[in-house]
C-alpha cells in the first residue's frame, strides 16, 4: 500500500469551493452571503467558519428542494433575494452557486438580471447582487475565496480618476493581519481598499448595541474606487490571470499589480515593504525598520533552537509557500509541503522559496491527511506547521503541531493569530521557538525549569 | 433566600408579540410563520393548538436547519465508530460533517477498530459530475476495505449524486459481493425533505433493512434494552451506561451514541426499546415492534427527576420485584449529591428565565433540567420537529403527508416468520396499560408547557432577535450558529446540540453538571461587560426588578 495514489480523500486537507467564497463576501461592508442551493451548505459553512471565528455569521440560502433540483431554482433564489433585502437591508449580496445548482444547470447571472429588472419595475432599491459560479466539486476554498473577490471586482469596480489609493488584495489571511496591513499602509501616509476586510466582520468587539449586521468591511463605494487606484498589490504566488482579480484591475483599468507572496518572514515581507516604498516613494517606516531589526536579532537568537529542525507545512498552497519561505530563513528544514489544492503552480513556488537554503522538500499537492502521514514516514519531523486537522498527524507522530490558518476550532485565538509582516513574523516565530522547548522539556526525565 | 422577583417576560402578552413577530414579512410569509409560530393553550383535555411544522424553510430566512445528508451522515450514523461512513460527493459535506458533533465514544480495546476520527469521501471533481462518480466511488469502497478492513461499509449521498443518476444502491450490492462485508448506501441528498428530519427517517430505514437483524445470538442479561436517539453528546451515553449498569440493566445497543455494527445488528434480541429522542429514531422503534415484536417506550434522561421517573418505567416494564427495589435503591442513592448540588443551585436560578430553540426533542427535554433549578421556559421550539413532537403522538392520523414526506419512503414491514416473538402476551399489556402504563407514546413538547408560552418552529434569525429584545431571558438555548449572535446582545448562550465544550447533561451526574454549568452562566459577573440594548436604555432598566438582582451577583 506504500505510496499508493488514492482515488478517495481520507482526511481532507481542504474545504469546499462556496465556503471561500462567504468568508470573502463577509469581508465586504454590509454584505450577506446567499448560497443558491440546498439549505444544508449554507448551514454547515455558517457552523464552521463561525467555529473558527468564534462571531455571527449569516449565510442565507435559496433553500432548494427536490423539486426545484428538478424544475430550477429560479424563483427561489429571488424570493430568497428579496427576503434578504427586506430582513437585514444588506449593503451587497453575494451569490455564490452550490454543487445543486451548478449540477442542474442554473443560470444564476440570469436569474438576478432577471430578479434587477422586476424589482426596478417595482421602484425597489436594489443593493449590489455579485454572482459567482463556486462548483464545491471544482477547486477548494481558496478557489471560491479568489473567485469572490474577482467577482466583486468585475462587478462592482468602476472606472474613475487617477487616485493615490492602494488596492490591496490580501487573500486569506486572520483579522490580526488584516489589521496589521492596515495599519502598513497608514503609516505610508496612504489611503487603501483592503478587499476582503473581515477584521471587524468577524472578529468584532462586544459592543453596547447589537448589530443586525456587523460593522466594518470594505466599503462598497471603496470597492468602486478600486478601479482608480494608483496600484494593486495581491499577495499569493500561485494566483495567476485567470483567478486573479488583481489581473482584472490591470487589464480592465490599468492599475499596475504587483503580485507578491503572502508577506510572512523577512524576504517576502521586505518585498511587500519595497513594494510599498516603490509605490508612495517614500521610505520604509522607522517604526517598521525597527520591527525588522527586532526580528532579525531573534532570528540570530532562535537559531541555535532551530537549526537543522525538520518541518511538515499544510494548508492552504499560499499559505504554505509563505510558511515554506520563513522557515528556511531561520534554519528549519521544511522536509513536506502539503496541499489540497491543485494549482499546478505549488511546486514550483515552493522550489522558488526555498532554493539556495534547503533542498527541495517534497512537495505533494492535492493532498489529503492521509497522504501527508505516508508521506511522513521516514522524514522524522520534528514540528508540523498548519491548522487544527493536522492534530491526529501531531498526536500519532508525537511532535508539536503551531496552529496557523483555517480552520483552527482545538484552540483559542486563532482567527486572530498575527503572522504577517515583520511582526507577525516575530509572532510566528516566537510560537515555533517555544513549542520546540516546550517538547524538549516535557519530555526530559528530569524537569529542568532552566533551559 | 429565593429572590422574590417578577421577570417581565411574564407581563408581556404573547399574542401582540406574535403578531408583531410576523407584522414585518411580506403577507405570504407571514401567513406562513402565523402557523409555526404559536401561543400555547393546554385545554382540560391535554389538547394543544396545532403547530404547522415540518414545513419548507422560507428562502432567504435565516434558518437553524440543516439538510438530509447531515441528518443521515452527521447525525444517526455518524456516533458509530467501526462503520467506514463514505461520503460520496464533493469535499465539503464530509469535512463539515467531520466528528463536528461531540459525539463521544470509548473503544473496548486496541482491536476495537474506531473510524470517527477519520472522514472519508470520494470527494467528486467536475469530471465526475459530467462521466458519473460510479466508478470513482467502487474505487473508494476497495481502498477503504483494503486500508481498514472494516466489518462495513456505508455510503451516503450528496446533492449532485442524484442529480448525475450515480446509483449507490448497486453499488453497494456489488461491492458487498466482491468484498464479501457489508455495503449499504443511503440517498439522502440534501435537496430531500425539508430539514434533516428526513435524513433521519432514511438513515433509520437504511440501518434496520441491512443491519438489524443480522446476528440471532442472545446477549447475556436478564432485563435487556436498547436506548433509541441517544448521540453520546459530551458523554451522556456513558452516563445512562453507568446507571444501567448499576441497576443491572444490560443495554444491547444504543442508537447511535457509542455503538458499533455488532451492537446494531444483535439489537433485536433486546426485550425493550426505549426512545429519547423521538424525532430522529421512532421509525427504529415502530419498525423493530411490527417486525421482531418489541414494545417502545419513550423515556427521558435529561434532567434528574425524569431519569428517576424514566429508570422507574423501565423497571415496570419488567415486572420484577428485584429489578424495581435495585431501581429504587439507585435512585435513591444518586439523588443524594443532585438534591444537595441543585437546592443550592436553585437558590441563585430560581425565577430565571430560559428559552430553548434546538432539535427535535432536545428542547423538550431540557425543559425538566430548568424546571428542576426553578428556571422558566417562557419560549421554545424545535428545528426540524414534526408535529407529533409538539402535539403528541394522539396528532398522528391527522398529519397530512406533503410532497416532501412522500418523497421519504415508509418500509412496508411485516413480522418476521421466525423471529417475531411479541415479548409480552396481550394480557400482560392490558394489565400493564390498566395500571397507567402507556406504551409507544409520546406527549410531545406543548401540553407540558405553561398556557400563554410561546412556541416557534424552525426559528429564523430574525424572529430570534426580537424574542431577546422582548423577553430578555437569563439564558438562550440553541447551537453554535445562533451562539454568538446571541452573546453579542449581552444574553447568555448555551448550546444544546454540542454542549460547547461541556458534558455530560443526561442522567443524575449530568444534571449536576448541567446545574453547574448553568447557574455559572446566568450569575456570571462577565455579563455586566456586555450590555444588553436593553440594559443600556435608563428608562427600561428602571422598570425591571431582575436588573438589580444581577448586580447584587
Amino acid at each position: 500500500m506504500e505510496n499508493a495514489n488514492f482515488v478517495s480523500t481520507t482526511n481532507g486537507c481542504k474545504l469546499c469551493k462556496p465556503l471561500g467564497a462567504c468568508i470573502a463576501f463577509r469581508g465586504i461592508e454590509g454584505a450577506i452571503p446567499m448560497l443558491h442551493g440546498s439549505q444544508g451548505c449554507a448551514t454547515y459553512m455558517r457552523r464552521y467558519i463561525i467555529s473558527h471565528f468564534r462571531e455571527p455569521v449569516d449565510i442565507a440560502s435559496s433553500s432548494l428542494g427536490e423539486k426545484h433540483a428538478i424544475y430550477g431554482g429560479g424563483p427561489n433564489l429571488k424570493q430568497g433575494l428579496k427576503n434578504v433585502m427586506t430582513k437585514f437591508g444588506a449593503g451587497l449580496i453575494g451569490v455564490a452557486t452550490t454543487c445543486l445548482t451548478e449540477t442542474i444547470g442554473d443560470d444564476v447571472p440570469m436569474i438576478v438580471r432577471e430578479f434587477r429588472r422586476e424589482m426596478q419595475g417595482e421602484g425597489a432599491e436594489l443593493p449590489p447582487l455579485v454572482t459567482v459560479s463556486t462548483p464545491s466539486y471544482s477547486g477548494t476554498h481558496m478557489e471560491g475565496f479568489h473567485a469572490a473577490i474577482k467577482a466583486v471586482v468585475e462587478q462592482v469596480c468602476r472606472e474613475g480618476e487617477r487616485r493615490e489609493l492602494i488596492n490591496i488584495l490580501p487573500g486569506f489571511l486572520s483579522t490580526a493581519d488584516l489589521r496589521h496591513l492596515k495599519e502598513i499602509v497608514d503609516d505610508f501616509g496612504r489611503e487603501c481598499v483592503l478587499l476582503p476586510d473581515f477584521s471587524d466582520t468577524l472578529d468584532g468587539p462586544a459592543l453596547e448595541d447589537y448589530e443586525k449586521i456587523p460593522a466594518g468591511g470594505t466599503p462598497v463605494a471603496d470597492i468602486e474606487r478600486m478601479g482608480s487606484g494608483a496600484a494593486t498589490i495581491e499577495f499569493g504566488r500561485t494566483l495567476t490571470g485567470n483567478d486573479s482579480a488583481g489581473v482584472q484591475l490591470n487589464d480592465r483599468f490599468g492599475v499596475r499589480l504587483h503580485q507578491l507572496g503572502t508577506p510572512i518572514g523577512i524576504r517576502e515581507t521586505d518585498a511587500f515593504f519595497e513594494t510599498l516604498s516603490t509605490v508612495t516613494a517614500k521610505p520604509v517606516p522607522e517604526k517598521h525598520e525597527r520591527e525588522k531589526g527586532r526580528l532579525v536579532d531573534a532570528y540570530v537568537d532562535a537559531h541555535k533552537y532551530l537549526f537543522a529542525k525538520r518541518a511538515v507545512v499544510y494548508g492552504e498552497e499560499d499559505l504554505v509557500i509563505a510558511l515554506a519561505s520563513f522557515l528556511v530563513e531561520v534554519g528549519i528544514k521544511p522536509v513536506l509541503c502539503a496541499s489540497g489544492g491543485r494549482s499546478g503552480r505549488f511546486k514550483s513556488c515552493i522550489e522558488l522559496v526555498t532554493a539556495g537554503f534547503t533542498d527541495l522538500p517534497i512537495v505533494e499537492e492535492g493532498a489529503d491527511f492521509k497522504k501527508i502521514e505516508e508521506l511522513c514516514e521516514g522524514l522524522e519531523p520534528d514540528i508540523i506547521v498548519g491548522h487544527s486537522k493536522g492534530y491526529t498527524l501531531s498526536r500519532k507522530l508525537g511532535i508539536p503541531l503551531v496552529r496557523v490558518g483555517f480552520p483552527i476550532h482545538d484552540r483559542f485565538g486563532g482567527q486572530r493569530t498575527l503572522h504577517i509582516g515583520y511582526r507577525g513574523t516575530q509572532t510566528l516565530l516566537d510560537r515555533i521557538v517555544n513549542a520546540i522547548l516546550e517538547k524538549s522539556q516535557d519530555e526530559s526525565p528530569v524537569g529542568y525549569a532552566y533551559l | 433566600m429565593a429572590p422574590n422577583k417578577t421577570n417581565t417576560a411574564i407581563e408581556i402578552d404573547p399574542s401582540a408579540l406574535k403578531e408583531e413577530l410576523v407584522a414585518k414579512y411580506p403577507t405570504k410569509v407571514a401567513r406562513k410563520r402565523a402557523k409555526q409560530i404559536i401561543v400555547n393553550k393546554v385545554d382540560d383535555c391535554g389538547e394543544v393548538p396545532e403547530m404547522g411544522a415540518n414545513a419548507r424553510t422560507i428562502p432567504g430566512i435565516i434558518t437553524q436547519r440543516g439538510c438530509s445528508y447531515a441528518g443521515c451522515k452527521g447525525v444517526v450514523l455518524g456516533p458509530t465508530r467501526d462503520i467506514v461512513n463514505l461520503t460520496h460527493g464533493p469535499i465539503g459535506c464530509g469535512f463539515y460533517s467531520w466528528l463536528t458533533r461531540r459525539n463521544q465514544t470509548r473503544p473496548e480495546g486496541p482491536d476495537d477498530a474506531n473510524f470517527m476520527t477519520y472522514c472519508f469521501s470520494t470527494d467528486l471533481q467536475d469530471e465526475d459530475i459530467v462521466f458519473g462518480g460510479e466508478k470513482k466511488l467502487r474505487a473508494a469502497i476497495r481502498e477503504a476495505y483494503e486500508t481498514f478492513h472494516p466489518k462495513a461499509i456505508s455510503i451516503f449521498s450528496t446533492c449532485p449524486v442524484g442529480l448525475i443518476g450515480d446509483d449507490v444502491h448497486s453499488v453497494a450490492r456489488d461491492m458487498k459481493e466482491e468484498l464479501g462485508i457489508n455495503i449499504f448506501g443511503f440517498s439522502c441528498e440534501g435537496y430531500k425533505g425539508v430539514s434533516q428530519s428526513a435524513g433521519h427517517h432514511i438513515a433509520n430505514n437504511g440501518i434496520f433493512t441491512h443491519v438489524v437483524g443480522l446476528n440471532d445470538t442472545p446477549p447475556e442479561g436478564k432485563f435487556k434494552m436498547n436506548l433509541l436517539g441517544e448521540y453520546n453528546i459530551g458523554g451522556d451515553g456513558f452516563e445512562i451506561d453507568r446507571i444501567f449498569d448499576k441497576a443491572g440493566i444490560t443495554l444491547v445497543s444504543t442508537f447511535s451514541g457509542n455503538s458499533t455494527y455488532d451492537k446494531f445488528a444483535n439489537s433485536h434480541t433486546a426485550d425493550l426499546n426505549a426512545v429519547m429522542c423521538h424525532r430522529s429514531i421512532n421509525y427504529v422503534a415502530e419498525m423493530m415492534e411490527k417486525q421482531f415484536g418489541i414494545p417502545w417506550i419513550k423515556v427521558n434522561f435529561i434532567g434528574a427527576n425524569s431519569s428517576a421517573k424514566s429508570l422507574g418505567k423501565i423497571a415496570a416494564y419488567f415486572e420484577d420485584d428485584e429489578l424495581t427495589a435495585r431501581v429504587e435503591e439507585v435512585i435513591a442513592e444518586e439523588m443524594v449529591e443532585v438534591e444537595k448540588m441543585r437546592l443550592d443551585v436553585k437558590s441563585r436560578c430560581e425565577g430565571k428565565v430560559a428559552m430553548l430553540f434546538v432539535g427535535g426533542s432536545r428542547a423538550h427535554h431540557y425543559q425538566d433540567l430548568f424546571a428542576e433549578m426553578g428556571m422558566k421556559t417562557v419560549s421554545a421550539g424545535y428545528e426540524f420537529a414534526h408535529r407529533d413532537d409538539y402535539e403528541g403522538r394522539v396528532v398522528l392520523p391527522n398529519i397530512k403527508i406533503d410532497a416532501d414526506s412522500r418523497n421519504i419512503e415508509e418500509l412496508d414491514i411485516q413480522p418476521d416468520a421466525k423471529r417475531y416473538r411479541p415479548r409480552k402476551t396481550e394480557e400482560e399489556l392490558e394489565k400493564l396499560k390498566s395500571k397507567g402504563y402507556r406504551f409507544k407514546d409520546y406527549d410531545g413538547m406543548m401540553p407540558d408547557m405553561e398556557n400563554g408560552t410561546l412556541v416557534i418552529d424552525d426559528i429564523s434569525q430574525y424572529e430570534t432577535e426580537m424574542l431577546l429584545d422582548k423577553y430578555k431571558p437569563d439564558i438562550f438555548c440553541a447551537g453554535i450558529k445562533e451562539k454568538y449572535a446571541i452573546q453579542k446582545k449581552g444574553v447568555p448562550m448555551k448550546q444544546l446540540h454540542s454542549y460547547d465544550s461541556g458534558g455530560p447533561y443526561a442522567g443524575f451526574r449530568g444534571a449536576i453538571n448541567f446545574y453547574r454549568e448553568i447557574d455559572r452562566m446566568v450569575n456570571s459577573k462577565i455579563w455586566s461587560y456586555v450590555k444588553a440594548p436593553w440594559q443600556k436604555a435608563p428608562e427600561l432598566s428602571a422598570t425591571y426588578a431582575w436588573e438589580g438582582m444581577s448586580k447584587e451577583g
